[in-house]
């Protein structure tokens, strides 16, 4: 009825009529009048944008996009692009869930608040802390809000945070920001063949460290050999022991709690979103110790007034909409549908199809670097360690000319180092595997 | 129509009393209820690194290639068949009310009906690109955000765009420390303050804060605006900015917002437009026009992007040129060269003072994809008919509401006063009237607040149908209101034993029981 508009949103829903009747209940000849604009800062309307139709605007879309390359992508370092079962995606766009906001009336908003609780428990039995809340933007601000977390929890004062010396430049960088302003500044301890260095890690804690980062599995997708010393470590000079998964390596890899961690942090949406661009879905789980001070929302149950179980958001004092300043983050809008996918995601799987995930994961990457390692003109793994999804392979060209002529014949991967390329098997079917080697074994050579 | 009973007092059935799934008096029970499954993990011998043969694949039984020392012992979880699964879901989604079950006039939330083809484009095989894709492989996606941020730019009447921040809080933060950084940059780190009027949302305050900023609360005068003698006294050496929106979250137009600009700039601070309230000015007037340096779009309230429960959203920040250098790396821009194909070529780039990064990657892409193309299909016209109605809409409900509504000529929203009700309870009770009830209690300047903005979506029907809920439950004595809601999934929720003793997953629940 009104998608025929030549002109307007065609979802502004007025006819003519009720355009008129409305004016004159208003007591306003047209609905200029109703703008309160002084004229010197009033805008003409042009911003030269043209109106297309639904079908011209999908097909604008679809043409720009289409300027994307369709390569198979050894991609991960942060960000996986695993197989989504399509009942998550249709489940997920039902409208309920697509359309409603932030869950401020409870008594009409069970079904999202459970499916909250639900992904809240999900990661408390992943990392054995008491608390997680339902959801940061991505792992790299998680992990900010990490530090400004230690910096209100712990008994004494200081001013270093520290992160491994392997780590993301754009986490270490969204970190930066976050402690900018605070005392706290950002420090590297060194890591060795891949994990993190011990004695280089004790080298540099002292009474003044705040918070100490590691990774599970590091970027180089390295299993950590000795995360209870790290705990102990931190744990020593008062220090948060803040750690970095995801809930995959989570449902196989030691459990956060079990190390000594106090928070763990990471991408979630490793589960329920296929590759994105890099958009996430930031993990926090923490002990029940510091639950006054997590940042984001978190989901309770209480009762209602007949007595039967109910959620609703909880704890709100600590949240900005209250506390104003004096908030735990400035986090309003967050994550809460991919928290949704996630969840969903892993009731999909189950214990038995995530923790086979996470196996498949270790047994791939291992079979792929075997094959790669049998190429001539390259060696894997660089790290003589487990791994998990990914590893780091040399190479004897130039790893960007490698990478390059990959990409020509419809791989992509990342380059590492200039002799050095990191694949990774998530989401990447068998035969794309066999092919990937084949190709590399021409363009290594 | 329900809502047709309410003359007489009755509240009418709700939705949900048609759609809420109850089975022996209890709704859709937890996952955890349903069938939990023990995997026991570990048994993997000593499996060497780079040794691909040992361990299982696919048998379910946990066994793993791993050292039993690198493992967890076991995870439990509930194991579902997906019929189970969705089932359980579409139970969740029956209890749930979204902008498509009704009227959502949530004050400043901007809860407007999504077009459900920009859901089809987000979702497009070739969409779906890993973020360390080389750029010669993802022109189209450099394309579209180099086309966004000029679409944004023109908009807000801004010099450059950075589509990075995943939401408008953390659009905030970038605007926050890229303010720091010029002043730093101009050697005036010394600039300790920001300026945040009463009204403002609560993320002004809290990411002034988080920025390392004193924050300095401003006054409103007796019209609901800007004091300018409280700004004037606010302003010093100190002043890193200030942060403002306008139309405020009054819904009123700060008419001085010429006269605030030139005092702000006058002692070297910098104005930052705060864009939650955007959807009322589309066409009219532009940010940059009105003196603001820098500003956040939310573009998942302005434009489109269904809120999903509460995110993601997107909150590009857009800057005057002087600020452009600090942005987030990276950006886009188009190159010089083009295609054999004649088509513009794109590039990231870091700007050269960069702040850094506020995201791991590159922000909420799939939503960004979603906001392009509500701004392709609505074109100028629809824009400025989009703010055309959302202001229309708001001055109809305003009129014709019993409860008091001072203040005004309102732009997209108003804030009317319960008076002697709960605001609270007030919007309980309209829960029984099959509707969303309003924003309450904020802005404290009005008492008993209820912040009501209908968005430009609601037909004229729907907002009758919306006055009509208020205006039955403004007669209604506090005893009805207190017990309110009656028919909904839930009845009134216990806030206090919630927070009192928290019980945040299912296992806290067995912890207790």
């Amino acid at each position: 009825m009104h998608g025929s508009h030549a002109t307007g949103s065609p979802y502004a829903p007025h006819t003519e009529e009720d355009r008129t009747a409305m004016l004159e209940a208003v007591g306003a000849d047209t609905v200029e009048e109703l703008f309160d604009i002084p004229a010197d800062v009033r805008f003409d309307g042009r911003f030269e944008i043209d109106a297309r139709t639904e079908r011209e605007t999908r097909r604008l879309v679809r043409s720009m996009l289409g300027r994307n390359d369709d390569l198979t992508e050894l991609l991960g370092r942060g960000h996986y692009g695993y197989y989504v079962p399509s009942v998550v995606d249709h489940l997920a766009d039902r409208s309920e869930f697509l359309t409603s906001y932030t869950q401020y009336q409870p008594e009409i908003s069970q079904g999202f608040l459970q499916a909250l609780f639900e992904y809240q428990s999900l990661l408390v039995e992943l990392t054995g802390l008491e608390v997680a809340n339902c959801s940061m933007y991505d792992a790299a601000t998680a992990l900010g809000e990490a530090a400004t977390l230690a910096d209100r929890v712990r008994d004494t004062s200081g001013h270093r945070v520290l992160v491994p010396d392997l780590l993301r430049e754009e986490r270490r960088s969204t970190l930066e920001n976050y402690v900018a302003g605070t005392d706290l500044a950002v420090e590297a301890y060194p890591m060795d063949d891949g994990n993190v260095d011990l004695e280089g890690l004790e080298a540099v804690l002292d009474e003044d460290v705040v918070m100490c980062y590691a990774e599970n599995p590091t970027v180089r997708g390295t299993i950590e050999e000795n995360l209870t010393a790290v705990g102990e470590f931190a744990d020593d000079t008062d220090a948060l022991f803040v750690l970095g998964s995801d809930p995959v390596a989570l449902s196989l890899l030691e459990r956060p709690a079990d190390v000594g961690a106090d928070v763990v942090v990471g991408d979630a949406s490793v589960l329920g979103l296929p590759t994105s661009y890099g958009m996430g879905l930031g993990l926090f789980a923490t002990r029940k110790d510091y639950l006054r001070q997590v940042p984001g929302r978190l989901v309770g149950a209480s009762e209602d007034a007949t007595d039967r179980r109910a959620f609703t958001l909880t704890l709100q004092t600590r949240e900005q909409h209250i506390r104003r300043e004096r908030a735990t983050s400035n986090i309003c809008t967050n994550q809460a549908w991919v928290a949704l996918r996630t969840a969903m995601h892993a009731a999909a799987l189950g214990p038995t199809g995530l923790v086979d995930l996470a196996n498949r994961g270790v047994t791939r990457a291992a079979a792929l670097a075997e094959r790669v390692d049998d190429l001539v003109g390259a060696k894997a793994p660089v790290h003589d360690r487990h791994h998990i999804r990914e590893f780091v392979a040399r190479v004897d060209q130039p790893a960007r000319a490698v990478a390059d002529d990959l990409e020509r014949r419809g791989f992509a991967v990342h380059v590492v180092g200039d002799h050095e390329i990191q694949v990774c098997v998530a989401g990447v079917p068998d035969e794309r595997l066999d092919r990937f080697v084949d190709v590399l074994a021409e363009v290594a050579r | 129509m329900t809502g047709d009973r309410t003359a007489d007092g009755d509240p009418p059935l709700s939705r949900y009393d048609q759609a809420r799934y109850i089975e022996n008096g209890e709704y859709e029970p937890l996952l955890s209820e349903k069938d939990l499954t023990r995997v026991e993990i570990g048994g993997g011998s000593d499996g060497g690194s780079g040794d691909g043969s040992n361990g299982s694949e696919n048998d379910g039984d946990g066994g793993s290639p791993l050292p039993d020392d690198l493992t967890r012992d076991s995870l439990e979880l509930p194991e579902l068949s997906e019929p189970e699964l969705a089932r359980h879901y579409t139970r969740l989604s029956q209890m749930i009310y979204g902008i498509d079950s009704g009227p959502y006039p949530l004050g400043s939330c901007t809860m407007k009906y999504n077009p459900r083809f920009t859901e089809d484009v987000a979702a497009l095989p070739s969409a779906a690109v890993h973020p360390d894709r080389s750029e010669e492989s993802v022109q189209g996606t450099l394309e579209l955000l180099y086309r966004l941020q000029d679409y944004l730019a023109r908009i807000g009447g801004m010099d450059a765009v950075t589509l990075q921040p995943p939401a408008g809080a953390a659009g905030e933060f970038v605007g926050i420390r890229v303010a720091a950084a010029y002043h730093e940059h101009n050697g005036e780190g010394h600039r300790d303050e920001v300026i945040v009027p009463e009204s403002a949302h609560g993320t002004n305050f809290a990411t002034a804060a988080l920025g390392g900023y004193d924050v300095v609360s401003l006054p409103s005068d007796d019209a609901g605006r800007v004091d300018l003698e409280a700004l004037e006294a606010a302003l010093s050496e100190n002043t890193a900015a200030l942060m403002l929106t306008n139309p405020n979250t009054l819904g009123l137009f700060e008419r001085d917002i010429t006269e605030i600009a030139e005092m702000v700039h006058d002692v070297g601070g910098l104005l930052y437009y705060d864009g939650a309230n955007l959807n009322a000015l589309l066409g009219r007037a532009r940010p940059g026009d009105m003196g603001f340096d820098v500003m956040h779009y939310n573009v998942h309230k302005t434009f489109a992007t269904p809120h999903g429960g509460g995110g993601p959203g997107a909150g590009p920040v857009g800057v005057v040129e002087e600020l452009a250098p600090f942005l987030p790396a990276p950006r886009v821009r188009e190159r010089e060269e083009r295609s054999n194909a004649g088509e513009g070529l794109y590039e990231r780039f870091e700007p050269e003072h960069t702040i850094g990064k506020v995201h791991g990657f590159d922000g909420n892409w799939l939503v960004l994809i979603k906001a392009f193309a509500y701004i392709a299909r609505l074109g100028d016209e629809g824009l400025a008919d989009a703010s055309a109605s959302a202001v229309l809409n708001a001055n109809y409900l305003a009129e014709g509401i019993e409860y008091d509504v001072p203040y005004g000529p309102f732009h997209h929203e108003f804030v009317a006063s319960a008076g002697e009700q709960d605001a609270a309870d007030v919007a309980k009770r309209m829960l029984d009237h099959g509707v969303h009830p309003p924003t309450t209690k904020w802005p404290e300047i009005v008492p008993e607040a209820l912040m009501t903005e209908p968005t430009e979506v609601e037909s004229k029907a729907t907002l009758d149908r919306l006055a009509a809920a208020f205006n039955a439950v403004a007669g209604e004595d506090s005893e009805t209101l207190e017990t309110a809601p009656e028919r909904t999934t839930a009845r009134r929720i216990d806030q206090t034993s919630a927070a009192r003793n928290p019980r945040l997953s299912w296992q806290a629940l067995e912890d207790d029981s």
